[in-house]
């Protein structure tokens, strides 16, 4: 392998997702490529001035409005008559909340811009709060289960069927458990004319809470579980689905998590593991997953 | 003013700075839409519409992220230019900072209105006053051809390699956007002569790949603060450089960072900003008819905002009446504060009384004027009020 254009000694914790998520997409979209960033977990471990772990050129401005940054990079480059490679790598704060505007407005424009959610599904930077991006039942610092509740009440906001609605021509959800999937969707994202967003499960240590060492198999135990589904979509068409050889236990992927483990505590929570359980069979049945 | 051509039109101002934004060559333009800056970004539309302007227009979804755009688009290269007022400017602030932090020469025209709640659509100064510490330079204006003048001398100010600061040239909402005034278009090649190309050295380049907008910790966020203070110290001179610089071009000088109307010998002097001079002038003529020495000086340059200057040009006066369209509640209001603090060090003790005039679009008028010169005459004897509203109306409290 070349070089990664993220370079290490980075201050990411042991055992996150995230960058070993942007050095899969670096590693397909290649050094002429500039990357734009919101605030967040990303901006924080990687530029701690004067340093940076960056190897292409790269611009932080706020954590509400990369996609309206990022929308003047592209047609600045354009006018300078440029065909560099314009990315987003955001996390899903920014991406499902605080920047949803900005997120519009670029999509809506058709800039020539892929954006990449690293969602590791709450607000970590700031210490596990709860985002639209948090699943049902989750236990976040804003959430926290208690007497009185079993964690965030209200299920994933759906991210990838908002940017769909706004007709952006190359929609995809990928794992840092799949880096060939994911390499190959960046790839195909940034061929095609116009916005992209690909949203990827990235699992992170602290806000989670499990095993160092199971990250990868985390990861890919929530896709095998149906939760998290690997999906294509080109021109609004779904065209391409991640087989399951075989559905393996939700039980099993929330076990794994100190997120979830309250729901294992209770009696009454039982009706809620089966409600997470219906989300990841209504997914198997949806989008057809396993043969 | 010294007006030595006089190849004048009458125009609406919106349309006069949309022309002159023209003569920048702004490589991108993005704004929203807001009451009373709409014909300026129409009048840019139609231009771009109509291939007189080679530019970029991008329509967003807010102000936010209109500025933004911009942030992105000089970051790039992009001489850039946006316009707003009022609501707009407050939705603004976050990326106000991050423009001024980030040192991008990005110019603003500032169609100056009253900020709610209650809802108002009208002018006053409120809008641009409670963004004076946000680290770009103010330049407020009196008619539509300083406005004209002071957008193309603002990005010869902002790009300036030892300044690299954003600029809000301000103008009075709807009395100086919407008003039809003879105006001497710029000429175009002489703007570019007057301003050449944008041309930043450190751009987003993958040939040589840098880091903007890194986070700063205790170690160093001073420093970055420090640099920001300095280079508006340095655009003190700056300014004054530049107007010098477009008298020799263009005929027309407004004063660099300010300018005095019957100041040499005035006892009274009016101290104040904006659209707002013309009928201060008018009330001078009148009061010095009378054999009353009453002068003005006008503040161009509020940030930075020129100590030396205002003490020097001040020194004489016996009493200072300030008058400003806005006010800092709780406490007094931006330029009476701010003139308060310049002399407090100095050797000057002439009194000081403040003003909050205009409010949401209320007339000044040449009578309110001379109340406000009565007021500052019993000053001298000693002050009574400091800070007051003029024509407060107490039946309806």
């Amino acid at each position: 392998m070349e070089k990664s254009l993220l370079a290490p000694g980075h201050r990411a914790c042991a055992g996150c997702a995230m960058p070993t998520t942007i050095r899969l997409v670096l590693d397909a979209a290649g050094p002429d490529t500039i990357v734009v960033s919101p605030t967040g977990c990303l901006e924080v471990t990687t530029t701690p001035f004067p340093e940076s772990a960056w190897c292409v050129p790269w611009i932080h401005s706020l954590f509400e409005n990369a996609s309206a940054v990022a929308s003047g990079v592209e047609v600045m480059l354009k006018r300078r008559g440029l065909k560099t490679n314009l990315v987003i790598i955001g996390g899903d704060g920014s991406t499902f909340d605080i920047g949803m505007g900005s997120n519009s407005g670029m999509f809506e424009r058709g800039h020539k811009i892929l954006y990449v959610c690293y969602d590791n599904e709450a607000y970590m930077n700031t210490g596990v709060q709860r985002s639209g991006s948090t699943p049902f039942c989750v236990h976040t610092t804003t959430t926290p289960s208690g007497s009185q509740s079993q964690g965030n009440p209200r299920p994933k906001k759906d991210m990838p069927a908002i940017a769909l609605a706004h007709k952006v021509p190359y929609v995809a959800t990928a794992s840092v458990a799949y880096p060939v999937d994911l390499r190959r969707k960046v790839k195909r994202a940034l061929e095609v004319d116009g916005p992209s967003y690909i949203q990827v499960s990235a699992p992170c240590i602290t806000g989670w809470t499990f095993e160092a060492g199971t990250m990868i198999q985390l990861a890919r135990l929530a896709v095998e579980s149906g939760l998290w589904p690997l999906l294509e979509y080109e021109k609004g068409e779904l065209v391409g689905v991640k087989k399951i050889r075989q559905q393996k236990s939700v039980e099993d992927y929330l076990k794994m998590q100190g997120r979830y483990k309250h729901l294992f505590k209770k009696a009454e929570c039982a009706n809620s593991l089966g409600q997470i359980k219906a989300m990841a069979d209504e997914n198997i049945a949806k989008y057809n997953l396993v043969d | 003013m010294s007006n030595k051509t006089a190849n004048m039109k009458v125009v609406e101002g919106s349309y006069a700075v949309a022309h002159a934004v023209m003569c920048c060559r702004p490589d991108v333009i993005s704004a929203y839409p807001i009451t009373p800056q709409t014909h300026i970004v129409e009048n840019l539309s139609q231009m771009v519409a109509d291939g007189e302007l080679d530019s970029e227009f991008l329509t967003v979804d807010s102000e936010f992220s209109a500025l933004s755009v911009l942030v992105g688009a000089s970051a790039a290269g992009a001489r850039s230019y946006s316009s707003t007022t009022s609501q707009g400017l407050a939705l603004m602030y976050e990326v106000l900072y991050n423009v001024s932090g980030m040192r991008l020469p990005i110019v603003m025209n500032v169609a100056n209105r009253a900020i709610g709640a209650p809802l108002n659509i009208w002018n006053d100064q409120q809008d641009a006053i409670g963004a004076r510490d946000v680290g770009w330079i103010q330049i407020y204006v009196e008619d539509v051809q300083e406005a004209v003048d002071a957008t193309l001398q603002a990005y010869k100010i902002a790009e300036d390699a030892n300044i690299r600061t954003p600029v809000m040239v301000c103008m009075d909402g709807f009395v100086l956007t919407h008003v039809y005034e003879p105006v001497e278009l710029l000429d175009p090649e002489k703007s570019r002569e007057f301003l050449p190309d944008f041309k930043p050295a450190d751009i987003l380049d993958p040939a040589h790949p840098k880091t903007f907008g890194a986070f700063a910790d205790p170690s160093t966020f001073t420093e970055f603060r420090y640099q920001q203070f300095e280079a508006q110290i340095k655009a003190l001179s700056k300014i004054e450089e530049t107007a010098r610089q477009f008298e020799e071009t263009f005929g027309r000088y407004y004063g660099g960072l300010i300018d005095g109307y019957h100041l040499e010998d005035a006892e009274i002097v009016i101290v104040t900003l904006g659209s707002v001079i013309g009928t201060i002038k008018d009330a001078i003529d009148g009061m010095r008819s009378e054999g009353k020495k009453v002068g003005l000086l006008k503040i161009r340059s509020y940030r930075p905002f020129p100590v030396e200057a205002l003490r020097k040009a001040l020194k004489n006066a016996s009493v200072i009446a300030v008058i400003e369209k806005d006010v800092a509640i709780g406490g007094e209001a931006g330029l009476v504060t701010d003139l308060k603090a310049a002399f407090y060090n100095s050797s000057i003790r002439t009194p000081i009384i403040g003003f909050a005039a205009g409010l949401g679009g209320r007339d000044i008028t040449v009578k309110g004027i001379r109340k406000i010169v009565e007021r500052a005459q019993q000053a001298r004897k000693g002050i009574e009020s400091e800070f007051e509203f003029l024509d407060l109306r107490t039946e309806i409290l």
